[in-house]
């Protein structure tokens, strides 16, 4: 008897806490990638560090700190090809980073401005979702609609642990598997939703053995390992490329920071938890393995450090000198041909903000 | 007591859950967190995980588990983290929670509370501003309740809970926080389905609810300094709605102002203008006025400012209705 129910594999690690390789099991990475993978991790936390602090100066919006995830961020961005498709959510600047959109821009969006949600043309990376889960689906009907059309793209989705209670994720997934799309799920199973735990989202032993009952592959890795995010994100694009249909990576990893800049983990999580996910830091790791490599130093990584800086400034201020939107902004984008009515609408609040103005 | 919205609602909430052991909360992040607002601050310790319950990330399961136990004898609950999530859950709240007590000829009606922020005007992100009470205001069976005060925060809670049909209740976000007022401890009934004059005038009724009330209150304020005497109605309830109210206060001044911060098109500013034309059309001295949010998706922050209906705003509606 004793019939198993679950499918638990071990979870993927390639590089370990101690920035140790496991011999054999890196992901073919030229060393400038690897250099690169790097910068893009210190631009991430650089650039993570500098919204929180401008949020405490009242110069940023409500913000969802990305500390932490920098590896399932990067990790699950960096093996794209132009191509490809990105369904990200409100946590994922190293994604957007990493595949060059321009931190300005998301900044902007971040400091309360539709504009700076505009994707630049050229490249796949759709609206970061907020409502929970519901970027899932559109990823699916991505990868399809490139199906039907004969292209060769993926669709990666990205959403965190509390995504995977939703609807969304089980009818994204169940159209994935039945229409064996092209899609790569990457749940960031940060052990957080606010302040709800990951074993209330689910009794399941893992979220990655939720694809076996979609019918497709789910493996768990080790979020905190860049490698291993590669390597599990290039994997299941090979296979989606190639026809043999979606897959479900958990990256485990942890929330570092507060919810939001609205939020206080203080309420609901221990000290000793948040300290206990110290060690297993992803930007320490990798900076290990590049020094063993000899492919970074210390002088080097002041480089790095100074150039993320750098370019956190920049975008800090081109973000700022941006006007915030116009009246003719809020109107433009509602339809393709702006009915009568609503052009009527438009000309009376902008003659109600002139009257106020005056007043 | 002076004390904010929040705490009149977090008291109300406390002294029924402590009178009637079938009311149980449920909700995202509802227990030891003490909700996003802190609505629900200390009633895991209160009242145990038993009765305050974390649910997973799923708003239709939470409201279709609360349906099967509002028909089986518990009061649920529901919170909803913002207004602009609980769509997951419309198919659950129009197919089932409006309409349970029709579809069994009474018999498994589905008495339960889903509350709710909403609103914009704290400066939040994407879909944590908007203003949809009118899409609940169409569904047959369910009652809609937006507090404006402190005191009908907490009186009109309690009636809600004390229904036997389901209520929404729209907590104004930009209010949680807002002025103080002298609640009194012991718990108390806000009728449902009445509306409230803030204050009496001659000249102009102006009808709205939620956080658009103070609003209001300001714009009365500079019309009286220009010898307009407005008359202002918080509705409380929108559905069913205290037409009787609307329609004598209107009778009386022969002006309406309706005011609310959803858009234009199809919100509750056109019911109430039909519902003055139908039956007090001959008191009219002006047309019917709606001051509203224009029929767009509202702004981030950024731009929120330029959107939101101010007091001004309402202002030039209540002389532009004197001066017709
Ligand atoms: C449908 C929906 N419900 C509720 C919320 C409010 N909310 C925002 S983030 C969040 C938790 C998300 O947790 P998870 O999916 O694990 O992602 P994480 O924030 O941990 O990255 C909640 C409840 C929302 N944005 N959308
Ligand atoms: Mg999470």
């Amino acid at each position: 008897m004793g019939l198993e129910l679950t499918t638990k594999a071990p979870m993927l690690q390639i590089l370990d806490e101690e920035g140790q390789v496991r011999p054999g099991a890196e992901p073919a990475l030229a060393p400038a990638e690897l250099r690169r993978i790097y910068e893009i991790m210190v631009l991430a936390r650089t650039a993570d560090a500098k919204a929180l602090k401008l949020q405490r100066q009242g110069r940023m919006g409500t913000y969802a700190s990305s500390l932490g995830h920098e590896a399932c961020q990067i990790g699950t961005a960096f093996p794209l090809r132009p191509e490809d498709y990105f369904f990200p959510y409100f946590r994922d600047l190293g994604a957007y980073l990493t595949l060059g959109y321009p931190l300005a821009d998301y900044y902007h969006y971040w400091m309360g401005n539709e504009a700076g949600l505009r994707t630049p043309d050229g490249l796949n990376l759709f609206a970061l979702a907020i409502p929970v889960a519901s970027q899932i689906p559109h990823a699916v009907g991505a990868a399809l609609a490139a199906k039907l059309r004969k292209k060769t793209g993926a669709a990666v989705c990205t959403f965190g642990d509390g995504a995977t209670s939703e609807g969304d994720f089980h009818e994204g997934l169940n159209f994935a598997g039945v229409f064996r799309t092209a899609n790569v799920f990457v749940c960031y199973n940060n052990q957080w939703a606010i302040s709800t735990p990951r074993s209330r989202q689910t009794a399941s032993e893992t979220i990655a053995q939720k694809a076996g009952a979609y019918g497709f592959p789910g493996v768990q890795v080790d979020g905190n390992d860049v490698l291993a995010v590669i390597a599990s994100v290039r994997e299941a694009l090979d296979r989606a490329r190639a026809g043999g249909g979606p897959t479900l990576i958990e990256a485990v990893t942890y929330r570092m920071g507060h919810h939001t800049t609205s939020d206080d983990a203080t309420r609901y999580r221990t000290e000793e938890e948040v300290k206990a996910w110290e060690p297993r830091d992803p930007l320490r790791r990798l900076r290990i393995y590049l020094r063993s490599r000899g492919l970074s130093d210390e002088a080097s990584e002041k480089g790095v450090l100074d150039a993320a800086t750098n370019a956190v400034e920049k975008a800090v201020a081109e973000a700022e000198s941006r006007p915030p939107a116009t009246v003719d902004d809020l109107f433009a984008y509602t339809y393709k041909n702006m009915p009568p009515a609503l052009a009527e609408q438009r000309t009376g609040l902008k003659e109600a903000l002139k009257a106020e103005a005056g007043r | 007591m002076k004390i904010t919205m929040a705490q009149a609602l977090n008291q109300a909430l406390a002294q029924e859950m402590a009178r009637d052991e079938r009311y149980v909360l449920l909700g995202e992040d509802v227990g030891p967190d003490g909700g996003v607002f802190r609505v629900t601050d200390g009633l895991i310790q209160k009242f145990g995980p038993e009765r305050v319950i974390d649910t997973p990330l799923a708003e239709s399961g939470l409201i279709g588990v609360s349906i099967g136990m509002a028909a089986f004898g518990l009061r649920p609950i529901a919170e909803i983290q913002f207004l602009g999530f609980i769509y997951p859950a419309f198919n659950q709240i129009l197919s089932h929670v409006a309409r349970l007590r029709n579809r069994t000829r009474g018999r498994y009606p589905v008495p339960m509370v889903i509350r709710t922020p909403y609103g914009a005007g704290v400066r939040a992100l994407e879909h944590h501003s908007e203003s949809t009470e009118a899409l609940f205001c169409q569904l047959p069976g369910l009652t809609v309740v937006v507090p404006s005060t402190p005191y009908d925060a907490k009186g009109l809670l309690i009636a809600s809970l004390r229904s036997e049909d389901p209520v929404i209740f729209l907590e104004p976000s930009r209010l949680y926080r807002g002025e103080k007022q002298d609640v009194p401890e012991e718990p108390y009934e806000v009728p449902l389905r009445a509306a409230r004059t803030v204050r009496e005038g001659t000249d102009v009724t102006v009808i709205g609810w939620g956080a658009m009330v103070p609003v209001m209150e300001k714009a009365a304020d500079e019309a009286a300094g220009r010898g307009v005497s407005a008359e202002i109605l918080d509705l409380r309830t929108l559905s069913p709605m205290d037409r009787e109210a609307v329609l004598a206060s209107v009778r009386k001044t022969g002006r309406a102002v309706v005011v609310h911060e959803a858009p234009k098109t199809c919100g509750l500013g056109a019911e109430i203008s039909a519902l003055i034309s139908e039956n007090a059309l001959l008191s009219l001295r002006a047309p019917v006025a709606r001051v509203t949010a224009p029929d767009i998706t509202i702004p981030l922050p950024k731009a929120e400012d330029d959107y939101y209906v101010n007091p001004a705003r309402v202002l030039a509606g209540i002389l532009k209705t004197m001066e017709f």
